[in-house]
């Protein structure tokens, strides 16, 4: 059939059932991008004759005769289209993988759309950003600033690098390739939430045209692993199988087949006969230590690093300060309660998946969508016992993380297809399997007993945690005590007390998620602090003032902590409670509601470490060019994070530079060095740190260089505008190039961190709610963030992450629920019923940075990615309680879920 | 998504020659749905769009809307200024959970094959006494009314081979006046409930029920009704059991919502303070 995609004539002939979008892919027009392929997230958003529709839903033979018009092409001849331009101009965007969507939609809109942009983009997701800087760009507001002079780069709002590629669908994420000979991998996965496999019948899915191989149990290392990576493996238990002869939830990989095409791949699946032998299932987190339960894990002990296997424990902590019990009974007020956080999901844009290939050095490639590619690279060596220089894994643009990729879910299936097939191969999950099968936020009870004296001091805290970790305990341990630490910590209280059990069942597993225990906490925590100011008669802000750590406090929750690394290397706390106090304050737009809206304001805070315990590495090395400027070589990977811009703030600050001479390399082990990875905000804290050193290390040999040359004393050297400077005299970088040439040695420095000492960072949370006592709804009225984030080191990208933590968070205190029957199945895999924030949905929030300069993180700077997530929900739940007098204890907070209480108490 | 099962289009242009319909058929009419899920089970499509059905035909007595109509179609209809129910094609084609994208592309009849609780085309066309002409598998036609082609959630009375031609809207139901109400758990989420009221020239009051029910239900009042009234009205024709539950809204507060929005509706319509 013929047609055109932009404005150049294609014959090809698409497969019958074949959509639009992976036609467009399979000629080249990666800027086609998959979010769901379900037509619920709009990043496949093409022009079909001018007119926008999402191509996973438009069958690709209609599109003859017609013309297509991708990101690629909407820019013209000229470069540029206006809406592209904006983008730019505002940076509406982070991860960048529903920004083509996001253009070419915007770029259709008629006057009366722009009116009303929360209908007009409810056919777009955005996971990062939280809608504001999108809305900038509709309204044509510049964000970054055009440029700075050398050396000044750090703490200005300068754009990222990759802008230009982002807007024009030129940026390469993981599958944004084209592979010669690609096989492709389907898995086959577990219908049931227990059970043994008996047998595996390959023999008809071996017989279907282009199937090259079926891997099962008896195919894979039986070496037990987790699929969590953290610096040391003693943090999660060996509790996994790539392949396992038990399948523990609905969605374990059962078999992978692999095929010519996914078509063939998928037929391959389903006519693969397994026998199960089912086994009594546990899906209930209540019921895990009962008598009688089922056993997940029989076989592990305490060398599997699981707390007690026989009881279904995976990690469990107790300790105790003080006398709890005898502090609450002598208290002049106490709270007691019970909270529930549900299970959610990531929701990155971009699916887990990669591609693997041996090359002709015999060197396993891994090409992935990851936050830790120097971790997934260990395991890979240790699972397939290959030297770790054969195996190399790197990332491309990372569509989108949030902490569900500090796991390994697909890379060690890929490396076993691509071993066993000696091709390449692709793995590429569905929307589907990334909710049945990859991670989700741990589901948690949280009990809480609280008292304080008359004068508002705390007496005691008291929290036990019950934390379902799903079938497997990748991330248990770690997340619960992250739960039971910061939030305690962060309070002078002489008596706590903390239980904790991270318990499993046969459900998909939690992992690693944006917060890491702490929002599931901080609700019972800062729920109970404001129900101790109530019966005091104080206000939430003074309750806290008079409990909250200060520099010279000890930090303290039990049991004993085994690291002392933390320290007061800034402190903002207090601004933050000042600046949201404030903010509340102002005066403002006064809403026109009925008498049925009850209005009210809750805070919430937050303290969060700066870098995970126990060590988190990252290497940098930064070499001088012949043409004046750097490459920059870092581990750390960029998903939206925005440290591929902070790393070149600091190199070019620290060697008198401006950003575009910095080359950043960057995710991929073949460059050396190793890099713990981009998970607890350790992109610019602790791997900007290595990169630091190393500017810092290398400036100190240039200036030692030039003062060599000038027989002067290098200590009167400085740079100065790509420059040695000493007085009068001066040599430019290119000259200093042109010296290491004729030595016949390049001009290089490496840097490290260890990712200690750590510091802290605080988050303070406000809102304005209105709450419908007829109907349940609920509206911000406002929203105030104030955030310790040190010396900011780019506060336009340091804002976004801020008002994308709250949209996140925000999503899943109102809307996002993911919903696990009685079997174990989870019945609303896709977004239609898993309702991600959209335009509309997300309130504007007003964000404020105390002014504070960190000793320890680099040029003053903290990390502040994780935590403006953490306290919004229990600051919603603290709003709520305000406007209504109803504590409610249970997210997400939904009208149907607040109807009865409020039913209850003021009738209908 | 691709649907890799899938093997073979047929484009029939006239109804002659649709082909004979077997297990693994699939009427393709926009395509909005049956290419977002997988659809292992089928092995063809039978694309509608050669058989060209004029999207909208207005004749002495009624509105026609083929079944391939788009919503964006049915949007941009330039309604005559009698037909006083007008703004409620806009309002129902709005609640859509989807973005107007969708709307180009995704039909009206799809919509209603769909028989999801939250259809806002089941409600529209439910609401303007809509009635469906299906073209029977074997031969001949079959006309129902839209209030009773759809019997529960995801059921209706099609039985395979069946293919709904067109649904015809009276002139007089447009020409009355109505009023709309719709709640969702988020700002532009799914409907939970999506309720119209329509009042007939004789003083008539209908009120036509979507999305907290399974399937639609209509209630008719033909003296005007106080609120207790209409909530007893609704008490005796809507069980519980007919509320829907999903993700998307409890039973009890799509209840209570209906009763809301529905005492809404009659105050709009019949200018009656809430009482």
């Amino acid at each position: 059939m013929s047609f055109e995609v932009n404005g150049k004539p294609f014959s090809q002939e698409p497969r019958a059932g074949q959509c639009l979008r992976t036609f467009l892919r399979e000629l080249g027009h990666f800027g086609v991008k998959k979010g769901c392929d379900a037509g619920d997230c709009g990043a496949c958003t093409v022009l079909l004759d001018g007119e926008p529709v999402h191509s996973c839903l438009i069958p690709a033979f209609r599109a003859e005769g017609r013309a297509v018009t991708t990101i690629e092409g909407l820019g013209g001849d000229s470069g540029a289209h206006p809406m592209q331009q904006a983008f730019l101009d505002a940076q509406g965007f982070q991860c960048g993988f529903c920004t083509a969507g996001m253009i070419l939609t915007c770029a259709s809109l008629n006057q009366a759309q722009l009116t009303e942009l929360g209908s007009a983009l409810k056919g777009n997701i955005c996971r990062c950003t939280g809608y504001r800087s999108i809305e900038d760009a509709l309204l044509g507001k510049t964000n970054v600033e055009e440029s700075v002079e050398a050396g000044a780069a750090f703490g200005r709002s300068l754009p990222a690098h990759a802008g230009p590629e982002i807007v024009r669908g030129k940026a390469r994420y993981t599958f944004d390739t084209q592979i010669d000979d690609l096989l492709h991998i389907k898995l086959l996965r577990s219908p049931h939430a227990h059970a043994k496999i008996v047998a595996i019948d390959k023999s008809e899915a071996l017989s279907v045209p282009g199937v090259h191989a079926v891997l099962t149990h008896e195919d894979a290392p039986s070496v037990l692993i987790s699929t969590a990576r953290h610096e040391k493996d003693w943090m999660d238990p060996e509790d996994t199988r790539i392949l396992d002869d038990v399948v523990r939830f609905i969605g374990q990989k059962v078999a992978a087949v692999v095929a010519e095409s996914e078509a063939a791949a998928e037929e391959a699946c389903r006519r693969l006969k397994v026998s199960y032998e089912i086994l009594p299932a546990l899906i209930d987190p209540e019921q895990t230590m009962a008598p009688g339960a089922p056993i997940i894990h029989p076989d592990r002990t305490a060398s599997n690093r699981i707390a007690d296997a026989q009881r279904n424990l995976a990690a469990e902590t107790h300790g105790e300060f003080g006398n709890v019990a005898a502090a609450l009974a002598t208290s002049a007020v106490t709270f007691e309660g019970t909270f529930h956080s549900h299970r959610v999901q990531h929701a990155a844009l971009e699916t887990h998946g990669g591609l693997a290939w041996l090359d002709a050095a015999g060197v396993l490639n891994v090409r992935t969508s990851t936050q830790v590619p120097f971790l997934t690279r260990r395991a890979l060596s240790d699972i397939f016992k290959l030297p770790m220089d054969k195996v190399r894994v790197f990332c491309e643009r990372v569509g989108g993380g949030f902490g569900g990729k500090q796991e390994m879910f697909v890379e060690d299936i890929l490396a076993l297809a691509a071993i066993k097939t000696g091709r390449p191969v692709k793995l590429e999950l569905t929307r589907e399997e990334q909710f049945i099968a990859t991670s989700t936020r741990h589901p948690m009870r949280v009990h809480i007993k609280a008292g304080a004296d008359a004068e508002g001091k705390l007496t005691a805290l008291q929290l036990d945690v019950l934390s379902n970790t799903g079938a497997y305990g990748n991330h248990a341990g770690p997340v619960m005590f992250h739960a039971l630490a910061e939030s305690i910590s962060v309070y002078n209280c002489p008596n706590k007390k903390v239980d904790g059990a991270a318990v499993y069942t046969n459900t998909v597993p939690s992992g690693a998620f944006r917060g890491y225990g702490l929002p599931q906490a901080l609700i019972a925590v800062e729920a109970a602090i404001d129900e101790l100011a109530k019966q005091l008669g104080l206000s939430p802000y003074d309750m806290r003032r008079r409990n909250i750590v200060r520099p010279g406090d000890p930090m303290l929750s039990p049991p004993p902590s085994e690291f002392h690394d933390v320290l007061y290397g800034s402190y903002g706390l207090d601004q933050c409670l000042d600046l949201v106090e404030r903010a509340m304050q102002a005066d403002g737009p006064q809403p026109d509601l009925s008498p049925e809206w009850l209005i009210g304001d809750g805070i919430a805070l937050t303290m969060i470490d700066t870098a995970p315990p126990a060590g988190h590495i990252a290497d940098a090395t930064i070499a001088l060019r012949e043409d004046g400027g750097f490459d920059l070589t870092v581990g750390t990977a960029e998903f939206g994070n925005g440290t591929s811009t902070v790393h070149r703030q600091i190199a070019a600050t620290m060697l008198a530079t401006t950003v575009d001479k910095i080359r950043l390399l960057q995710s991929d082990t073949a460059h050396g060095g190793h890099d713990t990875g981009a998970y607890g905000s350790a992109g610019t804290f602790v791997a900007g740190k290595a990169t630091h050193a190393a500017a810092m290390q290398l400036a100190i040999e240039l200036k030692a260089v030039a003062a060599g040359a000038w027989l002067c004393d290098a200590t009167s050297c400085m740079l100065e505008g790509e420059a040695v400077v000493c007085g009068v005299r001066r040599m430019s970088f290119v000259e200093l190039a042109k010296l290491a040439r004729e030595r016949g040695q390049p001009f290089a420095a490496g840097g490290n961190s260890g990712g200690t000492p750590r510091s802290v960072g605080f988050n303070v949370q406000g809102f304005r709610v209105a709450v419908n006592t007829g109907t349940g709804e609920l509206k911000i009225l406002r929203s105030v963030q104030a955030a310790d984030a040190g010396v900011v080191a780019n506060p336009m990208q340091c804002r976004g992450q801020v008002e994308g933590g709250v949209a996140q968070a925000l999503g899943a205190a109102l809307y996002e629920e993911m919903v696990i029957d009685a079997n174990g199945r989870v019945t609303n895999a896709k977004f239609r019923d898993y309702h991600l924030p959209s335009f509309a949905d997300v309130p504007r929030t007003e964000v404020f940075f105390a002014d504070t300069s960190d000793t320890i993180g680099p040029l003053g700077a903290k990390s502040m990615s994780e935590s403006p997530y953490n306290p919004v929900a229990a600051a919603l739940g603290n709003a709520i309680a305000d406007a209504t007098g109803i504590r409610f204890t249970a997210t997400p907070f939904k009208p149907d879920r607040l109807f009865p209480a409020l039913l209850e108490r003021f009738g209908d | 998504m691709d649907l890799n099962t899938i093997t073979a289009i047929a484009h029939p242009q006239t109804r002659a020659q649709l082909p004979v319909w077997t297990a693994g058929d699939a009427w393709l009419a926009g395509g909005t749905w049956l290419f977002s899920e997988p659809q292992v089970n089928l092995r063809r499509l039978i694309d509608l769009t050669d058989l060209k059905w004029p999207a909208l035909t207005v004749t002495d007595s009624h509105l026609s809307i083929a079944a391939t109509c788009t919503v964006a179609q049915l949007d941009g209809l330039a309604c005559p200024p009698d037909w006083l129910a007008a703004p409620l094609i806009g309002q129902c084609c709005r609640a859509f959970l989807a973005s107007f994208k969708i709307w180009k592309t995704a039909t009206i009849g799809g919509n209603l094959c769909m028989s999801l609780p939250a259809g806002p085309m089941i409600s529209l066309t439910t609401a303007l006494d809509g009635v469906c002409i299906i073209w029977k598998a074997g031969g001949g036609e079959q006309k129902i009314p839209v209030v009773d082609f759809v019997t529960g959630n995801q059921r209706n009375r099609l039985t395979p081979g069946d293919l709904l031609r067109q649904i015809d809207i009276p002139l007089a139901a447009l020409k009355r006046r109505t009023a709309f109400r719709q709640i969702s758990l988020a700002p532009v989420g799914r409907s939970a409930a999506l309720l119209t009221g329509s009042l007939d020239s004789d003083g008539t009051l209908t009120l036509t029920v979507t999305a907290s029910t399974v399937r639609p239900i209509q209630l008719s009042f033909a003296k005007p009704a106080d609120a207790s009234a209409l909530r007893d009205a609704i008490a005796e024709q809507i069980p519980d059991d007919l509320y829907h539950t999903d993700l998307h809204g409890k039973p009890l507060w799509r209840k209570h919502m209906t009763l809301r929005l529905a005492e809404e509706i009659r105050g709009e319509l019949l200018g009656a303070t809430p009482s």
